[in-house]
């Protein structure tokens, strides 16, 4: 442990959102927002280079593009893909999006439109986006960088925009085989919905976080994976990977304070 | 044959109580002159179709929106629309969210004269309980699926921004992505384009002849609006106004803000708009973003 190069804790959430594309096979691999798409490009530069990855507009790479503004660096192309074409692989299922809900609850259904009373609420957010359709036809992933019972809401989210596995939402004859919905990586865990009736577990906590920190933050009740450990550390090729996708350090602005990686004994 | 005029002669056509849609796509390459000259008109009681960007927190601020069909409203850099959040957080806005491919899908089946697409987008969730009038079907097959039926969007108009057209209603969208354009001319009756640049007839290459992503016969008006998308970006010429973008934010926190916006930049007119935000030169020299 003590051989570990100093890292963030946004590096750590890195390196635990490139393993939620471990083994998806040649599917588009979509990263919203800075870190889950730092974790797309090293899982492509580490693990699974079978992935696909856009420079985030309208072409698809073979070379994860650095976030930010790019200098000298020229991204070099190899396809298209268009909006209308995300759309057209989203409906065939091979992509894997990890994006940002604004509530999770114990179901894994998901809200990004409004907080409160749809008619008149206490805040209006973007909308459902491509929510209802990713969830329902692809593999999905969520990144959670303020763990929190707002997040994590003890009843259901106050707009389902992403389906989950809550039973009576599901009409006779629906499919709901193609849903596939994998990990939350959070500023204090890892979750998945892998537990009996898909109740939701923590598969490992970040080094420093207690389960019980993590019960405590959480709207509805948590179990512990069978083999819940420490989310791993990053390695010292890992940072330098990242380093390079992300040479302006922005990941350094994504979590409040930018709190290293292991936690001070308090 | 000649399908040019103006913003105004454009906006003349529309009535109220008309459906409308909008091109682009979020802050990019949205139809802000002819938003502007709408601002600007009488018109009201609109229902508004669009991937939503600064177009529907405008029209909402202002009053001319009696519905919203939409899946987002956002300024990307900026991520909630504040008019759009102001007036949605008022409990004023009759809305129908949807799913962005189930928005595809009803634009699509308008166009191709079908009253309805099948699809999966939107099952399970609160877009069709909070939607009752979009129904579910049942595949006449031996699978027996429970889908849902996404009913056609059919528009009365439709407004579109794109780089280079002729007099002819043929049209050129040169930037990387050419978002859902098409879809919008197909499921209209009628449509207006303005553009960058308009040409008496163009005469291309085939590699540029590529950068037509919709027919002619889909164009009925062509209007010549340089800077026409500013706020938004219109790549390949120019990138969104962050500074502009900032200025409008700012208006939906102060008292009697959206009044002191259209005082500042729509009632006096495009010339005196460009005069506002720098000059032509300084809006078509805006760098595009970077993603």
């Amino acid at each position: 442990m003590n051989q570990d190069t100093p890292f963030t804790l946004a590096e750590l959430m890195i390196v635990a959102a490139s393993e939620a594309w471990r083994d998806n096979g040649e599917v588009l691999a979509s990263g919203l927002g800075i870190i889950p798409r730092l974790g797309a490009g090293l899982a492509k530069l580490t693990h699974s280079p079978e992935l696909l990855m856009t420079d985030s507009e309208a072409f698809l790479v073979e070379e994860p593009i650095p976030v930010g503004p790019r200098g000298d660096y020229v991204p070099k192309y190899s396809g298209y893909m268009s909006f209308e074409r995300v759309f057209e692989c989203v409906w065939g299922g091979r992509r894997h999006a990890m994006v940002g809900p604004t509530q999770i609850d114990r179901w894994a259904q998901t809200n990004l439109s409004c907080v409160g009373d749809y008619r008149q609420p206490k805040a209006a957010m973007l909308g459902v986006r491509g929510l209802p359709g990713n969830s329902i036809n692809h593999i999905n992933s969520f990144f959670v960088p303020n763990h929190s019972p707002r997040v994590f809401v003890a009843g259901e989210v106050d707009m389902v925009s992403g389906v989950g596995f809550k039973p009576e939402r599901w009409d006779d004859g629906v499919r709901r085989d193609l849903m596939d919905i994998r990990v939350a990586v959070t500023d204090l865990c890892v979750m998945d919905w892998q537990g009996p009736g898909n109740s939701a577990r923590v598969r490992s906590l970040h080094p420093g976080v207690s389960f019980e920190e993590v019960q405590e933050k959480t709207g509805f009740p948590l179990l512990k994976a069978g083999d819940l450990g420490e989310t791993p550390h990053p390695g010292a090729a890992q940072l330098e990977i990242i380093r390079r996708l992300d040479p302006h350090d922005l990941r350094a602005a994504q979590l409040k304070g930018n709190p290293p990686g292991i936690r001070p004994a308090a | 044959m000649n399908k040019q005029m103006t913003a105004a002669d454009a906006v003349a056509r529309l009535r109220d109580g008309m459906t409308v849609g909008f091109g682009g796509w979020g802050p990019r390459r949205k139809p802000m002159a002819i938003v502007r000259e709408i601002l600007r008109s009488s018109l009201k009681d609109l229902t508004v179709v669009a991937y939503g960007g600064p177009e529907v927190g405008m029209l909402c601020a202002a009053g001319k929106v009696k519905k919203l069909i939409c899946g987002f409203a956002t300024l990307d850099a900026i991520p909630l629309e504040p008019w759009y959040r102001k007036i949605r957080e008022s409990g004023s806005l009759e809305l129908m969210e949807l799913d962005e491919g189930m928005f595809q899908w009803g634009l699509r089946a308008a166009g191709m004269r079908l009253p309805f697409l099948p699809t999966r987008c939107g099952l399970a969730t609160d877009v069709t309980r909070l939607n009752p009038e979009i129904r579910t079907i049942r595949s006449p097959y031996e699978d027996g699926e429970t889908l849902l039926a996404m009913p056609a969007l059919k528009l009365d108009a439709a407004i579109l921004h794109v780089n280079v057209a002729d007099r002819l209603g043929n049209t050129l969208v040169t930037g990387p992505d050419p978002y859902f354009d098409h879809l919008f001319a197909r499921a209209a009756d009628a449509c207006y384009v303005s553009a960058e640049r308009v040409e008496e007839r163009l005469q291309l290459d085939a590699a540029q002849a590529r950068f037509n992503t919709f027919e002619r016969y889909l164009v009925s008006g062509v209007v010549e609006a340089p800077c026409g998308a500013h706020p938004t970006s219109c790549p390949s010429d120019y990138g969104w106004d962050m500074s502009h973008f900032k200025r409008y934010v700012a208006s939906a926190a102060e008292p009697g803000g959206w009044q002191a916006y259209m005082e500042e930049f729509v009632q006096p007119g495009e010339a005196a708009y460009q005069d506002r935000n720098g000059g032509i030169e300084r809006m078509a020299g805006l760098p595009l973003p970077v993603f």
